[in-house]
């Protein structure tokens, strides 16, 4: 390989390079010049490295245009692949400033490198265009994530987390290589396209099947969709804050994005032409996965008492949403609107997703745990981060002038062209909105909490203390005052995710034009 | 200029979050300057539309490109006689709620978020902003009867809520059909509603999809069986909410089932007509029946509404103008009334005999001690009946005409309703009022202790209201005019796209 080559890799590379620089560089630093420093300075300055890190990212995101596929067909760079890193940059950049409160670990360098490094995976899978590349990227992020997972050592939930964090997705792994081995072994190539060419025109025979059900298994885990689902409440509950809002939006959207990149690329005939009857046979084990994700995550949610199990529970419903996208980007003709309105859910949904858990940061430090009732008062302590909560949830249950209710919309009516002439989609569609419902009532008995119950407790002080079982000795002490727990980086980082998510929801095209218009560049 | 009756609102609304601390106790003026200004919009705007006119555009500009979606704002007859409804309505609650002493910033914020949702579902002409604005109601209607409210509140709240939303779900498919039938068919506005008119759903679908849409929105308008959010819903709300969720949050669901419904599937409406009519007849009768036999005053008021609501259906499936007409009018016309006798009942009696108990209230001479509350109450009930010279009268006869001139049958069993809606207000006026407490019981020698007298704001809006009540019962043609050439427009429509 020549010089040359390599430079022009490099500069394709360019947004990877960036973060994984900022991961080595806060690694540097903190082992360094912050050596001994006090703890909060320690984050404060791994912070502000981190989130130069990306800002360079971003910037080199924006301002260089480039479109090709580098390293032999690897690594395919288009306007699309940039728009959804710049997505994932983004959170990343939110992800590190929730960070500077988190006071669990003494290895707050090894903290934010690891965390700079998932988002390089991410970044990596949503660039792959062979089955290597896949792998390589999601065994990135994963690696970096069990041990952020696991980093809160002082803490027994966190461990149990991270096992079965490590332990489900060891075992995906293990069955999504498999897969590519079969598919590689059915076609004699692993790069996508190359896989789509040989595929094309071939009968469905039990050992495709095979290969693309045992593939699915990996994406299935990292879009905790049900039966893969069985690690996401504890690692929702037990992950550091900041690493479960990665593990609930960066990595949803590079998730959803390699599924449908690779349903597009490898499984081109999936539409039309192969399928007579129903679709062929891999679209109906994702409507069966959608089915169920749908149905178990809502139903499951109504009965949590947490709220970061309950934010888990309704990320397997949301799962089973998005899963309705992918179905539509197997069957429909034109797969723009199909693929934009998968993005465009992902990506809404990841904003509300995180922004959630700003909130669980401060209820957590307050509480110290996330029980639900320790929103009691959020309203009148913590108005901004309250209303923001206020914001995010009912952006998730899909309700007007929020991001939610266009991405809902979209998504269902791409499912519904999608499926014109089969009837599997339109049940689907039907399912998802009798569930709706559901999921809108154990939201508002969220903020029902944090609204409502605070002015139950101030007019009759004799029923308040019944209502409120809290856990802390301090947590009535401070209805009306201000709170200290109360910290401006969270709340400004909430601010920031509502005020996307409100602006996305008035003005949906202002991520859908760009959305599209990429799309047509990215011509797959 | 109508267009800004929401922007108004939606502008109150933040002014109101936003509003100091210092300044909370005229929260309650700042917040009736924006109805007012809303109010005026809405009049003044609306001289622009003359009866029998086209369609009259106001705002179209492209919002979503990406899927086709416009913000299309327009007015004609059914929508503009609704809107300043809403004005009158939303004003005359503010003066209701001039008493609320628990954080009124927020509450007049949700009340004007609220009122800015209501224009914006009457004035879209783009189903998906319809369905946008009538959606955004949904949370501001919530919070106001959790918060504020008073019996059962939360759950009240709960319940008016998910059979909301639930209902939302049954439309979102409907949408989500009518939105893909016209992408099939090329358009590039495929939700704009003149489009759709024109070029209808094949009558199979149609057959199928009127129901979705027209149960979906008719759960807000109290479509019988599945009314019961609304008494609980107005038992629980305090007073402006359920002024304005009797007066206009369910005209949203009657005038959805309006525009999505009857004027974009006329064929389904033909299909499904003997059932709507049979639930409509039923909720009539049924309303009526249950509210005579309630032991709380709002109970009765609630009930009531189901039953008024079931006349605006009952037009609504006639397919004819004279009933469909009749549906728009008892729109206005209960909006009135209604936000009349919730004003009467949650403000002037509950707080300040805070009982509504018939018979409690049968022992406390609130005919002498509130003699404004009393009259009032008697002038509301007059118009509730349907007597003559109230708006009632023509609005509830337009339709009966319009069900004979459909299903005589109906027409028949209606009749029904009426004497019982002349009963239960009977009953409820003597109890509440003209009952004196027997002599003796009690102990009563004690002169009771006086009530807060009738305030200014409340006598300014229940005038309002009945001034608005008894014109409209004189007058009729001021707004039939408007509303008679735009129902005869879409049946013409309704007819051309296949409707027999």
């Amino acid at each position: 390989m020549s010089t040359a080559q390599f430079v022009a890799w490099l500069k394709l590379a360019g947004p990877e390079v960036w973060i994984t620089a900022a991961a080595l560089a806060v690694l540097l630093v903190d082992l360094t010049a912050m050596r001994g420093a006090p703890a909060r300075a320690r984050r404060g300055i791994a912070v502000l490295v981190s989130l130069v890190g990306c800002c360079g990212a971003s910037l080199y995101l924006v301002q260089v245009p480039v479109q090709a596929v580098a390293a032999g067909g690897l690594f395919a760079v288009d306007p699309l692949t940039q728009l959804v890193k710049l997505g994932l940059v983004g959170l990343t950049a939110l992800t590190a400033a929730l960070s500077f409160e988190a006071d669990h670990t003494e290895h707050v360098g090894e903290h934010l490198a690891l965390l700079l490094l998932a988002t390089v995976g991410l970044m990596i899978m949503t660039s792959a265009a062979d089955l290597v590349m896949v792998f390589l990227g999601l065994e990135l992020a994963g690696l970096s994530l069990y041990p952020l997972v696991a980093l809160n050592k002082a803490s027994p939930r966190a461990t149990e987390a991270a096992l079965k964090y490590f332990f489900i997705g060891a075992t995906a792994a293990a069955f999504t290589l498999m897969g590519f081995s079969f598919l590689y072994g059915l076609t004699g190539t692993t790069n996508l396209a190359g896989i789509a060419a040989a595929l094309h025109g071939r009968a469905p025979d039990p050992l495709l099947a095979l290969a693309l059900g045992l593939s699915l298994v990996g994406f299935g885990f990292k879009a905790a969709a049900v039966p893969f689902h069985l690690w996401a409440p504890d690692a929702y509950q037990g992950a550091p804050t900041p690493v479960a809002a990665l593990i609930a939006s960066g990595s949803k959207l590079a998730g959803f994005f390699l599924l449908g990149r690779f349903v597009v690329m490898a499984m081109p005939e999936a539409s039309h032409t192969a399928a007579p009857a129903g679709g062929p046979d891999w679209t109906r084990v994702v409507a069966a996965l959608a089915l169920a994700s749908m149905v178990v995550g809502n139903l499951a949610a109504l009965a949590q008492r947490d709220f970061r199990r309950l934010l888990a529970y309704s990320a397997v419903a949301h799962a089973g949403y998005l899963l309705l996208a992918v179905l539509a980007l197997g069957g429909a003709a034109d797969r723009t609107a199909a693929l934009a309105a998968l993005v465009y859910y992902a990506f809404t949904y990841a904003l509300a997703g995180l922004g959630a858990f700003a909130a669980a940061a401060h209820l957590e430090r307050r509480h110290g745990d996330s029980g639900l009732d320790g929103l009691i008062g959020l309203g009148q302590r913590a108005p901004w981060l309250a209303g923001g909560l206020a914001v995010f949830l009912l952006s998730l249950a899909g309700l007007p002038p929020l991001a939610g209710f266009p991405a809902k919309f979209y998504v269902f009516a791409a499912a519904l062209e999608a499926g014109a002439g089969a009837r599997l989609p339109f049940w689907l569609v039907t399912t998802a909105l009798a569930l709706s419902p559901v999921g809108f009532y154990y939201y508002l008995r969220v903020l029902k909490q944090v609204y409502v119950a605070t002015a139950d407790g101030a007019a009759t002080p004799a029923t308040g203390a019944e209502t409120s079982r809290e856990p802390a000795a301090g947590g009535k002490l401070s209805l009306d005052t201000p709170d200290r727990a109360v910290s401006p980086v969270e709340t400004g980082v909430a601010l920031l995710a509502a005020a996307g998510v409100l602006a996305l929801g008035v003005f949906p095209e202002w991520l859908l034009g760009p959305l599209q218009a990429a799309i047509r560049q990215a011509g797959w | 200029m109508l267009a800004w009756t929401i922007y108004v609102s939606f502008a109150g609304a933040l002014a109101l979050l936003v509003w100091p601390r210092r300044w909370a106790g005229a929260a309650a003026w700042g917040a009736l300057g924006f109805a007012v200004a809303g109010a005026v919009c809405g009049a003044v705007g609306g001289r622009a539309y003359q009866p029998g006119d086209e369609v009259l555009t106001l705002v179209r500009v492209p919002w979503v490109p990406a899927l086709g979606l416009e913000y299309h704002l327009a007015v004609d007859g059914l929508n503009l006689p609704l809107v300043w409804l809403t004005g009158l309505a939303a004003v005359a609650g503010i003066l209701f709620s001039w008493n609320v002493r628990e954080a009124p910033r927020a509450f007049f914020a949700l009340y004007l978020a609220l009122i800015g949702g209501v224009y914006g579902v009457f004035l879209s002409f783009d189903l998906f902003l319809l369905f946008f604005f009538y959606e955004v109601a949904i949370i501001p209607k919530y919070f106001l009867i959790a918060r504020w409210g008073s019996t059962r509140r939360e759950y009240g709240a709960m319940k008016l809520a998910l059979y909301s939303f639930g209902g939302s779900a049954l439309v979102f498919l409907g949408v989500l059909v009518l939105y893909g039938h016209g992408e099939a068919a090329g358009a590039e506005a495929p939700l704009d509603l003149a489009a759709l008119a024109r070029n209808p759903l094949p009558p199979d679908l149609q057959r199928w999809v009127f129901p979705l849409i027209f149960v979906g929105f008719g759960v807000l308008a109290g479509l019988w069986p599945l009314h019961t959010w609304a008494p609980t819903g107005h038992v629980a709300a305090p007073t402006a909410a359920s002024m304005l969720l009797a007066g206009v949050v369910m005209k949203l669901g009657a005038y959805g089932a309006l525009r999505a419904g009857v004027a974009l599937a006329p064929a389904g409406v033909a299909a499904w007509q003997g059932v709507f009519l049979a639930l409509a007849v039923t909720g009539i009768v049924y309303g009526g029946l249950v509210a005579l036999v309630q032991r709380d005053f709002k109970f009765v008021i609630g009930y009531s509404s189901v039953s008024h609501m079931g006349f605006v259906l009952l037009g609504l499936v006639t397919l004819n103008p004279l009933g469909l007409g009749g549906a728009v009018l008892q729109m206005v016309s209960h909006g009135l009334i209604a936000g009349l006798l919730f004003a009467v009942v949650g403000r002037m009696v509950y707080d300040r005999a805070h009982t509504r108990e018939l018979d409690e209230l049968a022992g406390l001479r609130l005919a002498r001690r509130l003699p404004f509350a009393a009259v009032t109450f008697t002038l509301a009930g007059m118009a509730s009946m349907g007597l003559p010279g109230f708006s009632g009268f023509v609005a509830e006869l337009s339709v009966l005409v319009g069900a004979w001139e459909a299903r005589p049958v109906a027409a028949v069993v209606t009749g029904v309703g009426f004497v019982i809606g002349a009963a239960y207000i009977w009953r409820a006026l003597q109890k509440a009022f003209a009952e004196e407490p027997e002599p003796g019981a009690g102990g009563d020698g004690a002169a009771p202790a006086p009530l807060e007298p009738i305030t200014l704001p409340e006598r300014v809006g229940a005038g309002l209201l009945l001034a608005a009540t008894v014109g409209l019962g004189l007058f009729p043609g001021v707004l039939m005019d408007y509303i008679l050439p735009s129902v005869r427009g879409l049946l013409a429509t309704g007819q051309a796209g296949g409707l027999p």
